[in-house]
């Protein structure tokens, strides 16, 4: 049922998402690891699972590594 | 963690930051001053979310610059070189700037909190219940699994933020919870959801590429 795709989406959880704690906690060492064009995600496939569901985390990471790029 | 296995300008940052008199002090100015310009950029970024404009969101700017910048003075033994000194340093300002916008959001939010717009819930998920009844009776079963099988605390917080759009970090915020503790509600109550739907046949069974 196509019209219910949003929805579906929502509620679809990952196992391997950590929560807002464990990914803000390595956040930097994750921003790092992209700023340097490494495998962030295959390193911390828990983090970049929660970065994918969580706005607000996906907003702080987007926020830092801006800075990063921006020195 | 011993300066050789730190880059070149984390370990100067370290030896400046834990040195005495001038050179500290000269450290410390250029690194607020980082952090400033980090926050200032930080806040207009992040304009668009947010109430606050013009000068007030450069003293949003500043005042997160500030407590990051004491954040990072007090917490420089705990710095284990995982990352550069200066991506650790900017974690803190923009966390900073992201809890003070996010407790600016009640000055003038488009939602009160328990409004519960349950009629707008379809929109929300760019459903039309009028052209599709199966669609009706989805939004049943959620609101359903909401009422009946969520604690009365878990209702507050989905409401909050599915129904109601409130941000999640403003609604942490005004109801004094970890942004972690909000988000582990809607995750859980996601997967009660999505398991009531999937017995009601509304939803086929999780498939194998790893998500429930």
């Amino acid at each position: 049922m196509s019209e219910l795709g949003r929805l579906e989406r929502f509620l679809r959880t990952d196992p391997r998402d950590v929560g807002c704690d464990e990914a803000v906690a390595v956040l930097h060492v994750y921003v790092d690891l992209m700023a340097a064009g490494e495998d962030a995600a295959g390193r911390y496939p828990g983090v970049a699972a929660h970065l994918l569901a969580c706005g607000p985390c996906n907003e702080d990471f987007t926020g830092l590594l801006a800075a990063v790029a921006n020195g | 963690m011993p300066a050789q296995d730190l880059d070149e300008e984390s370990s100067a940052w370290l030896r400046r930051l834990g040195a005495a008199g001038a050179e500290r002090r000269a450290a410390e100015r250029e690194l607020h001053a980082r952090l400033v310009r980090i926050a200032l950029a930080e806040v207009r970024r992040r304009a668009a979310g947010t109430p606050v404009a013009g000068r007030e969101l450069d003293d949003v700017a500043h005042q997160a610059a500030d407590d990051a910048m004491l954040a990072v003075l007090a917490k420089l033994a705990d710095f284990r070189g995982e990352s550069r000194f200066i991506t650790w340093a900017y974690r803190f300002v923009v966390l900073e700037v992201s809890a003070k916008l996010g407790r600016h959001y009640w000055r003038n939010p488009p939602a009160a909190l328990d409004a519960g717009q349950w009629e707008r819930l379809p929109d929300r998920f760019g459903i039309d219940p009028a052209r599709h009844a199966e669609a009706a009776g989805v939004l049943a079963e959620v609101r359903r699994v909401v009422e009946e099988e969520l604690t009365a605390h878990q209702r507050r917080i989905f409401v909050a933020v599915v129904v109601d759009q409130i941000p999640r970090d403003a609604l942490a915020a005004e109801l004094g919870l970890q942004k972690n503790a909000v988000y582990k509600v809607i995750f859980d109550a996601r997967r009660k959801i999505r398991r009531a739907l999937v017995a009601k046949g509304y939803l086929d069974e999780p498939g194998r590429s790893g998500d429930e």
